[in-house]
Formats: C-alpha cells, structure tokens, sequence
C-alpha cells in the first residue's frame, strides 16, 4: 500500500511504486478528469500540480511522490484557478474538451508564476500541451483575460 | 425520468403524414446536390428500435421536474453539432438552457437516419450535422411547444393563442397564471400533434444566429466532469490492451505469455483476428504485462512497401493515362496542343494520422440476461450495432450502444469495420465475458492502427493561350480509394471513388477545356476518411497551381480567382470578403505576404488569407483572416472556433504532420514523432461570416482546406519556392 495526498486527502492505494501517477490518479483512486493522450509526457492531457508545480502525470512515478501533495482538475481551488476555469467557460475554449483539463492546469502554474505572461511567456509554458482541435487562440486569448482579471 | 417524458411529441411529429411527407421532400430537394451522395445501404436500414427513445419520443423528452432531454442524432466529436441541436429545439421550444441535457441516440433509424444521406443510415460526417437536423429539430421543438400551450390553455381555460412560452416558462399575461414545463408534460402527451405545425419567422429567432450564445456543455469540459469512453467504469471491469501487427496484412503465428501471466494483476491473454489483447485489472498491469508478451508473427499477405516506394510508383503512374474520369469539360487535349505555354507540376501529399488526443477505445458488458451494452465514440452506431451484434452471435435488438463523447474524431471514429469496436468484443468472447472489458488504445496503437488519410500525387497542366488566358487544365490524381472494400464501395462511379477527386472534380473556375481523371491504387495500409477527406489533398493541388497560372501570367491572387468565378457566387462572396476585411491592396509590413485560396466542401465556401513571412528559413504565419458562407448561421460562435480549429489543424498538418512507412512497418509513434501544431505555431485567425438565408451547412471540415495553399501561395511569394511536396518540413527547401 502506498500513501497518496490527492486533493488534500490520503489515499491508501494498491499500487507497485513503479506505477506513474496518471493511472494510480485515474484507476486506483479513481479520478479521470485527468487524461491519458500519450503516455511519455508529449501531449500534457495529464497534467497535474505536485506541491503547486505543473508536472506530467504519465512520466511521474508513485513511489517519487514521497509525500508530496498532488492536485487534480477536481481538486484544484483559489483565485488564480477559479478564475482560469470562468474565463476558459467565457470564452468557449473547449471543443472535443479532452485535453483541457491539462491545459487550465497548465495555465494556472503559469498565472502562478507569471502574473502577467506575454505571448512568449505563453507559448513556453503551454507548448508541452498539446490540442488537437487547435483552440489554442482561445487559449492564449484565455490566458490574457485571466491575467487582467487577476490583476485588477 | 423517462416515465413522464411527452412521449407524443417527436415520434408523432415524424410520423404524422402531412408534415413527415413535407419534411422529406424539402429534405431530399437540398440533398441532391451534395459533394458526397451517400445514400442508405442496403441491409443496414430498419433495425429494431433500441431502449433509448424508441419509437415514441424520438427526439426530445419533458420530464414533471421541468428537465428537458433532447436525443441527438449526430455525434459530437467537439465540433459542437449537441449544441447546434440543442440550439434548433430551443429556439422553437422556448426552453431555458439551465433545463437541457443531450444525450446520443441510436437504434430507430426512421428517426435519426442522416437525412443529407438519404435518411436510411445514422451517421455524422461529411459536415452534414446541421443540415441534417434543421428541420427535424425545430419542427419537434415547435410541436412540443404548441401541445404544452394547447395543455395550458386548457387547463386554465384560456385561449391558446394568448399563451406565451419562453425560457421554460408558460404564462399567460391577462390572468396572470404561470407554470414550467413539467406542470403540462403529462397532459400534453396525451394531445393530438397538431396537423400544422408553424416555425417561428427568422425575424423572432433568439438562438438561431445569436453570437453571444456560448455552448452549453462548456463547463463540464473546464472541470474534468465532462466523461468520455475512457472514463467508463464498470463494476468489476477489466482493461485490455492490443499488441497489433508491426505491418499491415500480417497476422499472429503464435504467442508466448507465460512470463506476463505471472505478473500481479493481469487475467488473460488471448490472440483475436487484429492481434494480442493483454487483459488486467488496471491499465498500468496491463502495459506492463504488455512488454512481456512475445508475439511470432506471420507477414506473408502483409504489405511490405515502404511510403519511399510508394510514392515513387505514385509518381510513375501520374504520368500515365488516367484509369477513370471523373470529368471532362471542352477538349482538354486538343486545347493543350493549341496552347502557347503549358505549366506542368506534381504535387505529393503525404499519409496522415488523424491523431486525436483520446486513444481510441471501447467498452463491453455482457448481461445476465443476454443483452450486450457497448460504450465507445459511436460515430455510425446502427453499423456497430449490427456489426457487433454478428460478432456475438445475437440479435442487434440485444445490443445497446451507448454514445460517449469522444476526445477529437476528425473521421477516426467512423470506421466501416468497426475496428475498436469489434476489438472490445472479441476480446470479451475470447474471455468468455466473464467481465465487462474496456480495451484502450495506447499512443502507439493509435499512430500505427492504420486508416490514415491516403497519400496522394496529383499531376497538373495548365495551358495558356497567346492571349494570357487559362484555356486548358488537367488534374490527375493517384492514390488509394477510401471506400473501396467497405460497405460503402457502392458509392464508386465508373471507377471514381468520389471521395479521392472531390475539389478537383467539383472546381468552380471557368476553364473551357478541363479534365480531372484517378488512377487508384491497390495498398493495403488502410485508409480512412480525415477531416474534410478529398478536399485535403485537392484544394492544395488545384489552388496552389491556379496560383502558378496567376504567377506565369502576372495576374492579381483575388481578381484572377473573382474573373473565373462569375458563376459561382458564393464562392466569389467570400473571397471577396476575406479580402476587403484583409484591406486587400494595402501594402504589409516588410517582408509580409499574403497567400490566397478559395475552396467549397460539404456546400460550405470557405476563403483564407494567410499573412506569412520567412525568417531564418522559418515559415511564419501570422494572421489569417477567414470568411466563410454557411448559409443560414445557426452558432456564429461555434462557426468561428471551428474554423479557428481547422485553421490549425490545417496548418499542423501541411507544415510537419507526415506518416511514413518502413518495409511495411509505420514509423512514428508518439507526439515526439508525429506532429501535430502546438501553440506557438498557431496564427492569430480571424472569421467573418457571410449573411445568408439559405439553407445551413456544416463548418466542422470546410475550415481546414484552404490553409495549406493560402500558405503556401504566400511563401511562394515569400521566396519564389513553390512548396509541391507537403508537409513543409519535407517539401520546403531552407538552404
């Protein structure tokens, strides 16, 4: 059994140290707003906060959590995340929706980072995120409206 | 839920003669000219009325706590057609959003049969989502609307005429009296459908064409509620992953799983006619005992080719006479004997992974008492069900599919041999279903599980007379068919699969002699349809060379195109509207070029201007500006994402998307190898939208086609490099 804070409680799981953090989130703690797109932490579908920090569930391993608090689109709360999630719903930024749940993770931990990010800023953060149905312009656009949003 | 649903409404409203007989001729009078003529396939008709809607309440369900559940036809893959849908009921049903839920609905083909098709086949493709369903939607909504006044009315014995219905709300002004809809579902189910059923005048409309409306299932996607196949979870249910064939054809000789079968949490591992399935009770035991297994594989009918080879067989046949003709205008041949100047090019399109973000998957349970549910993106459910129901040996009224979201489609999900789906169900035979198995494809799977946009090499000439006038043109294009050896095989015409010439076929210029022939191929690499299938490959070929004539000629991009289009009005309305919103004749900033291209799929006219620099042998695109003819704008909002969306998804694919095969054997794997765009290669994209009144067509494909020329008539004038071979990352020539 290993111990895992996700979401601010701890879970007892079933699981060998070797299993990533994405299937031990999604089949043993039973959690799947986190999504599986690639499995080698190329697409960012199933991003997730360790200790705040955006990270690639698929290429995190259970036994390297060591404690750590994990976050998951379900558990995710605060101004900077709240607002992220109004904008995104504002805007119309989802389509298929499956990769989203990645990107306001993704997005938040920049806002986090970098209260004001520029396109550059944007671009560097968000690249590791991939979206097939290409919303990116709403995700860049998003991203801007939050920050003002934020700051004012 | 269902139990006070106006089980009157829809079916009625579909069965009613006067109306169902008005409503298929109107149908049928804007199917006949469509690019794609589906129509029903013999066999597939008329199957059993599933246990979701049924017969009766077809379309929409009323429920006493005032929820209404409308029942949808289409698929959405994230293009939005739940939200179109759900926008035609409310608008006639004078619903509230805060009351609606959609749901995906199979089984009753009378119902959900896809009208732009013929209405014998349920299914969601050719951008047909809309069309399909702008008059069955709305007259069910307006239906509901009237038996709910006419139960008020009576009920408070009031005329019905002086009831107002609007956001969920039934009142009655001079009275006073008010109520929601679940007050009067049960009595109006039991009204007679009214023998007229009126539509509201577009001048009333508050939904249809409201750019403020922002889709409804927005937020289950901002909050990870929003499920799809992945997510299903059954009580006891197992996972089951596929070691496919390393090369198209070959087949499993033997298998060694000892090793795997000792590992914690793997149950079986079974061989099916696609391959291996590994089957555990999570997806991590799974994988793992996946890298255990040793398969021997048999490859004597694989394909052995490699896409080099391939392509170089394409290139040899291009040259040759076409095998079937798909049109000729005039005398091709003679006016290129005649002609001054011939301008001959070959342009290579590449094979292309529709790579959406969900892994394909599906789910199946087996029932005590022998029904059999099957969960997955259903994009033509009755095929699956029948499909499924053959595997399985039952009758299709024994299985229930039930219709998921999907995490990006592009065509993948519409697989005439069921692919996944059949995958799901031989393994839960081969298992004895003795559990609820979910098979779930990893990247991998996904990348090299075949049905790939075909690759294609056009072959074009041109011939320009002593006057400078495009008098000539030939369009031959090579490459395999999409529907050959499908159920959908009776659509080949005299050889043309109309699915491979589509674009050039249809070209709307005036050229007075013109040709457009197709030489298919035999390869088995399967191949499938990808988003906005034949205008792929040929709106690149034709406008990219139009663009040659233009360049030979000294020609203006736009006038050129306007001069040849006086015909064609919709398409000369777009162009000319991308490029007065372009400033079109304004100079750029150093360096800055525009590009140009024009293009109809579906009956949906699209134009883009791309503004494109070249930096350090970097192609940059840094606006685009889109407008677009729809017809009758039903989601103004939705039109723009889409064509944002196909903006990029455009773009991704003709600047580094390229699959290719080794021996036989697919070379990329992952998102390392294959490349869709990322954010920093997305352009800031602006749509317009032409006014119209015409009938709706459908914006999920007809943004994507346009792109790739647009690009790359800019780089030509860019750098003087015409870009024949896609994508860029290939064809463009940095040095």
């Amino acid at each position: 059994m290993i111990t895992l804070n996700l979401n601010g409680t701890e879970h007892q799981l079933d699981a060998d140290a070797d299993t990533p953090l994405l299937w031990a989130i999604r089949d043993h703690a039973g959690l799947t707003g986190t999504k599986f797109g690639c499995g080698l932490a190329q697409c960012g579908a199933c991003t997730v906060h360790v200790d705040g920090e955006p990270v690639r569930s698929c290429q995190t391993f259970l036994g390297d959590i060591d404690g750590a608090k994990v976050t998951t689109i379900e558990g995710i709360s605060g101004k900077i995340a709240e607002t992220v999630q109004t904008v995104w719903a504002e805007l119309d930024v989802p389509q298929c929706g499956y990769c989203q749940s990645g990107q306001i993770m993704s997005a938040t931990a920049l806002l986090a980072e970098t209260p004001k990010p520029t396109n550059e800023d944007i671009d560097a953060a968000m690249s590791g995120n991939l979206c097939r149905c290409a919303t990116y312009q709403r995700i860049r656009a998003a991203i801007h409206v939050a920050a003002d949003r934020l700051e004012a | 839920m269902l139990a006070h649903k106006l089980n009157a409404l829809a079916g009625r409203v579909k069965t009613e003669p006067v109306s169902r007989r008005g409503f298929l001729l109107s149908a049928a009078a804007t199917s006949a000219g469509l690019a794609i003529g589906y129509r029903p396939l013999a066999g597939l008709a008329a199957t059993e009325p599933s246990k979701q809607g049924g017969d009766l309440a077809a379309y929409i369900a009323i429920s006493e706590d005032n929820s209404v559940t409308i029942y949808s036809s289409q698929f959405d893959m994230g293009q939005g057609s739940y939200h179109g849908i759900a926008t035609l009921v409310l608008e006639e049903l004078g619903a509230d959003w805060s009351q609606v839920k959609v749901e995906g609905a199979s089984g009753n083909v009378t119902h959900y049969g896809n009208v732009m098709w013929g209405g014998g086949f349920q299914g969601s493709g050719g951008s047909t989502s809309m069309a399909s369903s702008w008059d069955r939607y709305r007259k069910a909504g307006a239906a509901a609307r009237m038996m709910l006044v006419e139960a008020a009315a009576q009920a408070w014995n009031v005329p019905a005429s002086e009831i107002t219905v609007s956001r969920g709300v039934i009142a009655h002004g001079a009275s006073g009296k008010s109520a929601g809809f679940g007050s009067f579902a049960k009595a109006a189910s039991n009204l007679t459908i009214p023998d007229t059923i009126a539509l509201k005048d577009p001048a009333e409309w508050t939904e249809i064409g409201n750019p403020d409306l922002k889709r409804f299932d927005r937020v289950g996607k901002t909050n990870g509620e929003q499920d799809f196949t992945i997510d299903v979870k059954l009580p006891g249910m197992l996972t089951a992953v596929m070691i496919h064939p390393p090369k198209f054809g070959a087949t499993v000789a033997s298998f060694d799983a000892d090793k795997a079968k000792a590992l914690k949490g793997i149950t079986d591992v079974v061989a099916i006619d696609r391959g291996v399935a590994v089957v555990a009770t999570d997806m991590w035991s799974a994988l793992k005992g996946r890298d255990l297994v040793a398969v021997t594989w048999d490859e004597s009918t694989a394909e052995t080719r490699g896409s080099a080879q391939i392509m170089a067989e394409y290139h040899a046949v291009a040259t040759k006479i076409p095998t079937a003709i798909a049109r000729t205008d005039g005398d091709p041949e003679a006016a290129f004997a005649s002609a001054a100047k011939v301008l001959v090019a070959t342009y290579e399109f590449p094979y292309l992974a529709h790579a959406a973000m969900e892994p394909l998957n599906a789910a199946v349970q087996m029932n005590a008492d022998g029904d059999l549910e099957i969960w997955g993106g259903h994009q033509m459910p009755d095929l699956y069900q029948q499909m499924a129901a053959k595997t399985a040996g039952l009758d299709p009224s024994k299985v229930r599919m039930h219709i998921m979201k999907t995490g990006g489609g592009f065509g993948r999900r519409a697989t005439p041999d069921a692919d996944v789906i059949l995958e799901a169900m031989n393994i839960g035979k081969a298992i004895g279903w003795k559990a609820p198995v979910k098979v779930q494809w990893t990247r991998e799977n996904d990348t090299r599980g075949g049905r790939y946009r075909p690759a294609y090499v056009h072959r074009m000439r041109a011939g320009i007379d002593a006057d400078g006038k495009l008098v000539a043109w030939d369009n031959h294009i090579v490459g395999q068919s999409i529907v050959a050896n499908t159920p959908f095989a009776g659509l080949i015409k005299d050889g043309v699969d109309a699915t491979s010439v589509e674009g050039s076929s249809t070209l709307p210029y005036a050229i007075p002699n013109l040709g457009v022939g197709l030489t298919t191929t035999d390869v088995q690499v399967p191949v499938l349809w990808w988003r906005s299938v034949g205008s792929t490959h040929t709106a690149y070929a034709t406008e990219m060379f139009l663009d040659e004539v233009i360049a030979e000629i000294g020609a203006d991009q736009v006038q050129f195109r306007l001069d040849l289009l006086k015909g064609h009005p919709r398409h000369a309305g777009v162009l000319k509207l991308a490029a007065e919103k372009a400033d079109w004749g304004k100079p750029l900033p150093e360096g800055h070029h525009w590009g140009v291209a024009v293009h109809e799929s579906f009956h949906s006219y699209v134009a883009e201007l791309a503004e494109v620099s070249v930096e350090d042998g970097e192609v940059i695109v840094h606006r685009v500006v889109a407008a677009v003819d729809v017809g009758t704008p039903i989601n103004p909002d939705t039109i723009k994402a889409q064509v944002e969306g196909g903006v990029g998804f455009g773009l991704g694919s003709v600047l580094q998307e390229e699959l290719t095969l080794t021996d036989g054997a697919v070379d990329q794997g992952n998102y390392d190898t294959y490349l869709p765009l990322r954010i920093d290669r997305m352009p800031k994209v602006e749509v317009h939208i032409v006014p119209s009144t015409e009938r709706p067509t459908g914006i999920g494909e007809p943004g994507v086609p346009p792109i790739g020329p647009a690009i790359g008539n800019a780089v030509f004038r860019a750098t003087g490099q015409r870009v024949r071979t896609l994508p860029f990352a290939k064809g463009f020539k940095t040095a």
